[in-house]
């Protein structure tokens, strides 16, 4: 299974263990991330005027590029797979915006929303299945009990985001208990963590992030895992002692059993 | 050669705001055949209708086209005035100049342009008019009531009370309807089963009234006057006849675990069950999922107590064909599936409907009217009531509309709370509190006022189960503040929608439904309990919300027309049916496969074309079937079928009138 992949550049920075680890897991599942050729930054933000067109271009390319070969686009970043399913979202059913982009990039072929986004876990769950994944499990998280944290941006708007459920979503403890792990279901799991607020209002972010951590301790999880960099940020903001916080990645390079000296120098010890 | 008269109605400033009358006037009067053209602003009044009979007179018009609004609204007013003078009432024709042209027109100029071509085009129409003569259809005495809650039953009950018999069919074991799942009612507090029980009893036992329960609506043929409808009797597996509702079996039944439908799933039932003390009929009906008898083929403990030996396992559905005159929808609402709002956190036992709290609140319901935590047994220190959940929202898993009942329902539970125990603390998010009604703005003042009741003008966002007790994240509007507290019982103020059913019963009475499913009125303000399919009627919540006052009014209405139709001994019939040229018909059965109403069969009959006779298959239309869709018309290849009134000349005419 071939599919173009989009990194974007938070991945390419601060969070490249998400990156490599995605990588080197996809390898043992058998599936093949082809990374797009000069990508650019999705913007981060999905652009909410709805007249503007210029800062959903970097994205449409992207669709574009994997339309060309005719494979899904993967995505790990939250706010990149956010970004992206919205524009493509737009280019297959807003009119207006998808005759604009096209006829600003003067391209031969006009794109039409045709590329279908997903979710590294959203592969997982359609091309191979989490019962097939246990399968793949080397070393079971047995006993470790772990906490999904889904934040906003996977999850809404859900008829365009079709994650999951926003409100009581299950994919990612479906995910963990594939790889052998107790998943925490927590009530506070899909409360924004903050966001970009943290550039601006440190306090208010600590505040909502202890309510989601407390939660999330209260209800008996030791891990918390995210796909999402902001929301690791933000939920390592206030320290906590008995919960680590990671991407998902790591317990799923972990439960297959990658180890340091794999191929592409996997620093596995990050943020332990 | 016709005189044609042609009349132009102002409506006031609605036509004349747009239209030039004075224009579509002088180009009336240059069109073929037209000897007379008048206008008047409202055409339609005492005044209107005189001129244009005085018109057919003095001109000795014969034919006449009346420009105002949609046939729908006033081509029988015209019919009627038309047939008080010499004329046959079909040598008239309707132009719409106002739905089809001024009201939906904003240039003046077009907008005339266009009256004039529709005026234009009945002109022409006229030309090929043939008087019409209508025949007339039986129509049955007996009424079939779709529903047995309050509307069904207090509908029936008038019907009954003025002489004709009236089957009501109810799906549920029992009549009664949301209604006898209440507690108390708003705004005088008055204990609902007090004042629906004896009406139930009332229903049953007079003369004129068949209940059919565990029934439902099979098929249903005919129309206005003539419906011939199939009720499929579920198998009860109790044989009513036999059975004295002593209730032996129940007691005895082994499976006493189903969450029961009637205590909203709070109170467990057995498999062999009446849904209620009061119910209507007083007989047990066995739910053959989950019965042991049915599952495994062992047990058989209600048989062995059963004194009278009603019960039956071998029971087979029945099916009972009747005739009708008249059949009423009222089939009524249920709260809509909280599935999609996982915010409120419904899966904690402590998060409950507000008609969960009415059977809680309820002395005969599964706690014996104690209010108590579901989850610990405990009784509630606070209690949080959530209005609009689902209410007047344009997300896809909501409800666009108000449900009505929800602010006075949450008052009355806040103060029933509040007067039984007063030390609970109650507060009610609310986006607006909606009190319009007889007594009832004084009613929720009271419960703010002299109760105490703690409102709160925000929507809650998240409601989080923390075993011993609830947690809520809410907005307060008016002081523009996050609000983090605690609770041990949230009611939820669910939104209503109709049956899922109504669609299927909708569907097969041709009666219209909207987008929501509610049932359609003919006219939203003038035929308000008539669905536009004649000898249809609505009553109750399946037209929209509403509270019991409002429904048992709307109940009375609906049985007032539906008496009306049912003391006519003759239907008058639309003359605008099928036509068929034998000379032309060549037996194909293409009309007859197209029939929506069987109106159409063939017989051998003899022709005699120009002298030469021959016997031929040619197709007979039953005139007292027909409709008048057309189908058949479009459908026939040799052009041997026509419409009456609706002629292919005609229509031919209209359009090279139109396109002139």
């Amino acid at each position: 299974m071939v599919f173009s992949y989009y990194p974007g550049c938070t991945l390419k920075t601060q969070a490249k263990e998400l990156d490599r680890l995605a990588r080197n897991s996809a390898k043992v599942l058998g599936i093949i991330l082809e990374e797009v050729e000069d990508w650019q930054c999705c913007g981060a933000v999905y652009p909410l005027g709805t007249d503007e067109i210029a800062t959903k271009l970097a994205s449409v390319r992207v669709l574009k590029e994997a339309a060309k070969k005719g494979q899904p686009l993967v995505t790990l970043c939250a706010a990149c797979t956010h970004v992206i399913k919205r524009v493509n979202d737009d280019m297959k059913n807003n009119g207006d915006i998808r005759r604009k982009v096209n006829k600003y990039m003067e391209e031969e072929a006009d794109y039409k929303g045709e590329t279908e986004v997903l979710h590294l876990i959203e592969v997982i769950n359609k091309y191979i299945g989490f019962d097939k994944l246990k399968e793949y499990v080397k070393n079971p998280l047995t006993g470790r009990k772990i906490g999904a944290y889904y934040g906003c941006m996977l999850l809404r708007p859900s008829s365009v985001m079709a994650f999951d459920d926003p409100e009581n979503p299950t994919i990612f403890e479906k995910f963990i208990k594939a790889l052998g792990a107790d998943p925490v279901i927590y009530p506070y799991r899909n409360e924004c963590c903050g966001g970009y607020i943290s550039l601006k209002e440190k306090d208010r972010v600590k505040e909502m992030v202890a309510t989601i951590k407390e939660n999330a301790k209260h209800n008996g999880a030791e891990q918390l895992i995210t796909a999402c960099p902001l929301c690791l940020y933000n939920l390592k903001q206030i320290s906590c002692r008995d919960l680590n916080i990671d991407y998902l990645t790591e317990i799923l390079a972990e439960a297959l059993g990658i180890t340091y000296n794999s191929e592409e120098e996997v620093s596995y010890a990050y943020s332990k | 050669m016709q005189k044609i008269g042609v009349f132009v109605c102002h409506c006031g400033t609605n036509i004349a705001g747009t239209v030039n009358i004075d224009e579509v006037v002088e180009n009336a009067k240059h069109e073929p055949g037209v000897k007379y053209v008048a206008e008047y602003p409202y055409m339609c009044s005492e005044a209107g209708q005189s001129m244009v009979q005085k018109a057919i007179d003095e001109h000795d018009l014969s034919g006449i086209v009346i420009s105002a609004c949609s046939p729908r609204m006033h081509e029988t007013t015209f019919r009627r005035a038309a047939a008080r003078t010499k004329l046959n009432p079909f040598m008239l024709e309707m132009a719409n100049i106002r739905e089809q042209c001024s009201w939906v027109h904003k240039d003046k100029e077009e907008a005339t342009n266009k009256a004039h071509a529709l005026t234009r085009a009945a002109i022409a129409k006229v030309h090929h008019n043939t008087p019409l003569f209508p025949g007339e259809s039986p129509v049955t005495k007996r009424a079939l009531v779709i529903g047995g809650g309050i509307a069904g039953v207090s509908c029936a009950l008038d019907i009954a009370e003025a002489g004709f018999v009236v089957d009501i069919v109810e799906s549920t074991p029992s009549i009664g309807g949301k209604m006898a799942q209440l507690d108390k009612t708003f705004p005088t507090l008055d204990c609902s089963a007090c004042i629906l029980t004896p009406k139930m009893v009332d229903a049953q036992f007079h003369e004129n009234i068949n209940i059919h329960t565990y029934s439902e609506i099979e098929s249903v043929e005919g129309f206005v006057g003539d419906f011939t409808i199939t009720i499929r009797k579920k198998a009860r597996s109790v044989d009513m006849k036999k059975c004295t509702g002593c209730g032996a079996c129940y007691d005895k039944c082994p499976i006493k675990k189903i969450p029961g439908e009637f205590d909203e799933g709070l109170g467990m039932r057995t498999a062999i069950y009446t849904p209620f003390a009061q119910a209507i009929p007083n007989v047990p009906v066995i739910d053959r999922e989950h019965c042991l008898k049915f599952k495994t083929g062992k047990c058989g403990l209600c048989e062995t107590v059963c004194a009278p030996d009603a019960i039956d396992f071998e029971q087979e559905d029945e099916l009972i064909t009747e005739k009708y005159g008249a059949v009423i929808i009222a089939t009524g609402i249920t709260p809509i599936s909280l599935d999609k709002f996982g915010e409120y956190a419904y899966t904690s036992p402590d998060v409950i409907t507000s008609l969960e709290f009415e059977r809680m609140t309820n002395a005969a319901g599964p706690t014996k009217g104690e209010l108590i935590r579901i989850s610990d047994k405990k009784k509630p220190k606070s209690i949080t009531f959530i209005q609009c959940v689902g209410s007047r929202d344009v997300a896809v898993r909501s409800k666009t509309y108000c449900s009505k009942i929800c602010c006075m329902y949450t008052a009355k539970h806040a103060m029933l709370v509040k007067d039984k125990y007063p030390d609970i603390e109650v507060n009610v998010f609310y986006i607006d509190v909606r009190t319009p009604g007889k007594n009832f703005d004084e009613f929720y003042r009271r419960a703010v006022e002299e109760y105490g009741v703690n409102y709160i003008k925000g929507q809650v966002g998240k409601v989080v189960d923390n075993g011993d007790s609830l947690w809520i994240q809410a907005v307060d509007m008016l002081d523009n503040k996050q609000i983090k507290t605690k609770t041990d019982l949230i009611v939820l103020a669910t939104a209503i929608e109709p049956v899922k059913s109504v669609r299927n019963i909708a569907g097969m009475l041709s009666a219209s439904i909207d987008t929501n499913n509610f049932m359609t009125e003919a006219h939203p303000k003038l035929k308000p309990v008539e669905s536009p399919t004649a000898g249809v009627f609505l009553a109750g919540a399946c037209q929209g919300p509403k509270d019991i006052p409002e429904t048992v009014a709307g109940a009375g209405a609906t049985a007032a027309k539906v008496i009306g139709l049912l003391a006519k001994d003759k239907l008058i019939t639309n003359p605008c049916i099928a036509d068929l040229d034998p000379y032309y018909c060549n037996g194909c059965s293409a009309c007859e496969k197209v029939c929506p109403y069987g109106a159409i069969s063939y017989e051998d009959t003899e022709i005699n074309d120009h002298g030469k006779k021959a016997i031929r298959r040619i197709a007979v239309i039953n005139k007292a079937l027909c409709q008048g869709c057309g189908a058949c018309v479009v459908t026939c290849p040799s052009g041997a079928m026509d419409l009456l009134g609706f002629s292919n000349r005609q229509i031919t005419a209209e359009v090279d009138a139109i396109c002139r």
